[in-house]
């Protein structure tokens, strides 16, 4: 019996949208950021000063500094861009490969809105410093409920059209639409356990190592299964069908999934080479990382060769050159990233640019084209009208193409070149850069050319605006399309023969199990064996919880995003050793909720910092940078002068680190607010003997009170450093 | 480091429900033909005009 039925155009649609609107704030947000890393050293004398020195005024206020936008660039890009664009492809492609329109129109409106609430909640909240402090995790606990919420009517939706379906056989791109649902859902989940201490902050569960190995996890995997596996199903879908023509191999697409969405999870320590992280992870992650290589181009191939045949067609249409170079740049990305997981290599490529640029051929390439080429394909088909116009397609394409070479290449070079910089020794055996911030000048020619390239892949997406404005305007959405196909037979008239991977291409729930099983073995084994083996995490008996104070000055620390251009990470380099001191040892962050090793050095690395200068170094660096580093690119922090330490908040904090095992007296939390004035005092005082009149309620005596700590625990018996109260366990 | 409990229990629990369901599901296990698939999706074949849709 054929049955008639509409696919529901308006939520692709809104998704649509959203995904250019996102887009276009993401990329903005990053334009923005990317200045700020070149407009602090532009004097009146140089032609661009007017052109860049608003960017300079907006990132020393405190909610547009450097170290809180770039959260909310990343956090734009990956889950406002790329999400909405998942979802868009997702709901289009499902409803047309399941021959059913989706579950429910009001989940599909819940699950619309929802995610724009939380864009927009993120794009509040990542100003104001309210931050996790785990990168791309760094929403705070009432979103992430939110996030966990409309993820699981996402899924719902997605399930019960898949439930009610017409065509029992699934195809390729919807197992790994399952795969990316389950497995995000699994990972948003674990890595956001934490312990709240008011709506706007909270600490994470786990510490240090465990934290950081959770956290990468997390993070590696985002990158599998939000930037990665969802797109994968997308181009199983839109590049046969803007080719009209079948996936190269099929076969190949069973072996690709499953070969990928089990190597993977695997891969997340090669974030920590060289790290605190126990070597066998270590080893491991990267083992994963080679395997990788295989379903990857796998993929790759997969897509390229659907193309085979037809290549003249991609000279005319905008839609399969998007594609082809998005496929092109998954390729490349997915050889680096394999690459740069080996040691030799990680030793100089990590805490670079280089890793900026590699992430970006992957954002910007992979994710962004696939986006653009989808759009292009989808907007006249859902409008009923022809795409306004091809030519300016054209334009759109090769403007972003030269935007993702003028973006990628310099920083190619800047990371490479910063790091040999890094590690270069005078034949007397000193450091020939001393001072990191000689290296970071040395590439600012690199940053001036990704500003444009980036400028010019923005450019580009406005055009598409434009081309879209234009499409939307010439037609008439289709909010409803018209649609027939048989019911679905009963499976029981089935003869059971073929292939075993057919039987499970018909069961989605089994399917969804079989992704779980299969995705969580992965994590199950890297991850216990670290809470299990004490031998993993070797205490060292120096080490002591942080004091009142220290802990207030960590959370400004946290809330400002320091992280985000400073490691506390030392690697067991001789390079690194000479400029920063002793490495990193495990036991040393036991205490850190959350860990912050970072993975950018855009400044130098704090782990050592505690006890380098005096108070008045930081006090007068704080409060501009410049004055005790000429050429900082770092942006002054006034407001730590202005704003007085919230103290209320101290027994809580006292008491959450308590819940989290930190070893802090019974009675402590109590009195914990007297240990913090008696220490405040001290650093005043401090102050005083270097002629600073500093009032001891402020944050800034915090911040100092943190970063005269970190790292001063191990050298406690060797070194002389600021005297600080310590709690009494 | 109590959360490994956490950790432990709740795969555990997930991991046994789903092989429950996985069994269930060979049990009632049916295979088919391939290679038509990828050649299928290429065709959303449009209905002729002027009728109502039974399913909205």
């Amino acid at each position: 019996m054929i049955e008639r039925f509409q696919y529901d155009n308006r939520v692709v649609k809104n998704f649509l949208f959203a995904t250019i609107l996102w887009g276009l704030v993401g990329m903005l947000v990053g334009l923005i950021i990317a200045t700020q890393l070149v407009a602090q050293n532009t004097g009146p004398e140089m032609w661009y000063y007017w052109l860049v020195r608003p960017f300079t005024w907006l990132g020393e206020m405190q909610w547009f500094t450097f170290g809180r936008l770039r959260p909310l660039h990343t956090n734009a890009v990956i889950f406002a861009f790329v999400g909405n664009a998942i979802f868009a492809g997702a709901y289009y492609s499902l409803q047309r490969l399941l021959k059913a329109r989706m579950f429910s129109d009001m989940l599909s409106s819940i699950h619309f809105w929802g995610w724009q609430l939380i864009i927009v909640a993120a794009a509040v909240t990542l100003p104001l410093g309210m931050t996790t402090g785990k990168e791309y995790a760094e929403l705070e606990w009432p979103i992430d409920i939110a996030i966990t919420l409309v993820w699981v009517v996402f899924g719902i939706n997605m399930m019960g059209t898949i439930i009610k379906r017409r065509e029992r056989h699934l195809y390729v791109a919807i197992w790994f639409y399952i795969a990316t649902w389950v497995t995000v859902a699994m990972l948003h989940i674990v890595n956001s356990i934490e312990l709240p201490i008011s709506m706007t902050k909270s600490y994470s569960w786990y510490a240090g190592v465990q934290d950081a190995l959770v956290q990468w996890w997390y993070g590696h995997n985002a990158v599998a299964f939000f930037l990665t596996t969802p797109f994968l199903g997308l181009m199983y879908y839109y590049l046969p069908k803007a080719a009209n023509r079948p996936v190269y191999s099929y076969k190949l697409s069973v072996i690709h999934f499953w070969s990928l969405i089990f190597l993977y999870i695997w891969a997340g320590p090669h974030h920590l080479l060289y790290s605190a992280l126990p070597d066998w992870a270590q080893s491991l992650g990267t083992v994963f990382s080679i395997m990788l290589i295989a379903p990857s181009w796998g993929g790759m191939l997969n897509g390229l060769l659907t193309l085979r045949g037809a290549w003249d067609r991609v000279r005319e249409d905008p839609v399969l050159k998007f594609f082809v170079v998005a496929v092109t740049c998954y390729g490349m990305s997915t050889l680096e990233g394999p690459l740069l997981s080996l040691k030799s290599i990680n030793a100089i490529a990590h805490f670079t640019d280089w890793i900026i640029a590699h992430v970006h051929i992957g954002g910007i390439g992979w994710n962004g084209f696939m986006a653009f080429g989808m759009i292009y394909w989808l907007v006249p088909r859902l409008f009923g009208a022809k795409l306004y116009s091809t030519q300016l397609a054209n334009v759109h394409f090769w403007l972003g193409t030269l935007g993702i070479i003028l973006y990628a290449i310099p920083l190619y070079f800047a990371g490479f070149f910063q790091s040999l910089m890094w590690k270069q020794f005078t034949p007397d055996g000193f450091l020939v850069y001393p001072n990191f911030l000689d290296t970071l000048l040395e590439i600012q020619t690199a940053y001036w050319l990704r500003v444009l390239g980036g400028t010019i892949y923005f450019i580009g997406a406005c055009i598409m605006v434009y081309n879209v404005v234009r499409t939307v305007r010439a037609g008439k959405l289709i909010a409803n399309e018209d649609a027939e196909a048989p019911a679905l037979e009963k499976e029981g008239e089935l003869k059971e023969v073929g292939h075993w991977h057919r039987w499970i291409e018909r069961r989605p729930v089994q399917m969804l199990v079989l992704s779980l099983v299969v995705v969580g073995a992965g994590g199950i084994i890297e991850i216990i064996p670290t809470f299990l083996v004490k031998t993993n995490v070797p205490t060292i008996s120096s080490v002591k919880p942080y004091t009142p104070l220290e802990l207030h000055g960590r959370d400004i620390y946290v809330r400002e995003g320091c992280y985000t251009c400073h490691s506390q990470m030392v690697r067991p380099f001789r390079s690194e050793t000479e400029r920063y001191g002793e490495y990193a040892k495990a036991g040393e962050f036991v205490y850190d909720h959350p860990f912050q090793w970072g993975s950018k050095r855009t400044g130098p690395d704090l782990l050592r910092v505690g006890g380098k200068y005096p108070h008045s170094w930081h006090y007068y660096h704080m409060y501009d940078p410049t004055s005790m580093s000429p050429g900082s690119l770092m942006p002054p922090y006034l407001h730590l002068f202005d704003d007085a330490l919230d103290t209320t908040t101290t027994k809580q904090k006292i008491e959450a680190m308590r819940t989290l095992g930190v070893p802090y007296a019974e009675d402590f939390p109590a009195r914990a607010n007297v240990d913090l004035v008696t220490q405040s005092q001290a650093i005043v005082a401090g102050l005083k003997k270097d002629g600073i009149d500093a009032l001891a309620d402020r944050e800034i005596i915090a911040v100092i009170a943190y970063l005269q700590r970190v790292g001063t625990d191990i050298k406690a018996r060797t070194t002389e450093v600021a005297v600080v109260a310590k709690p009494t366990p | 480091m109590s959360v490994i409990f956490l950790l432990i229990t709740a795969s555990t629990v997930v991991a046994g429900i789903f092989l429950v369901a996985f069994i269930w599901a060979v049990r009632q296990g049916q295979y088919d033909d391939d290679r038509s698939h990828a050649v299928r999706m290429l065709h959303d074949p449009a209905p002729p005009a002027n009728e109502t849709p039974v399913d909205r």
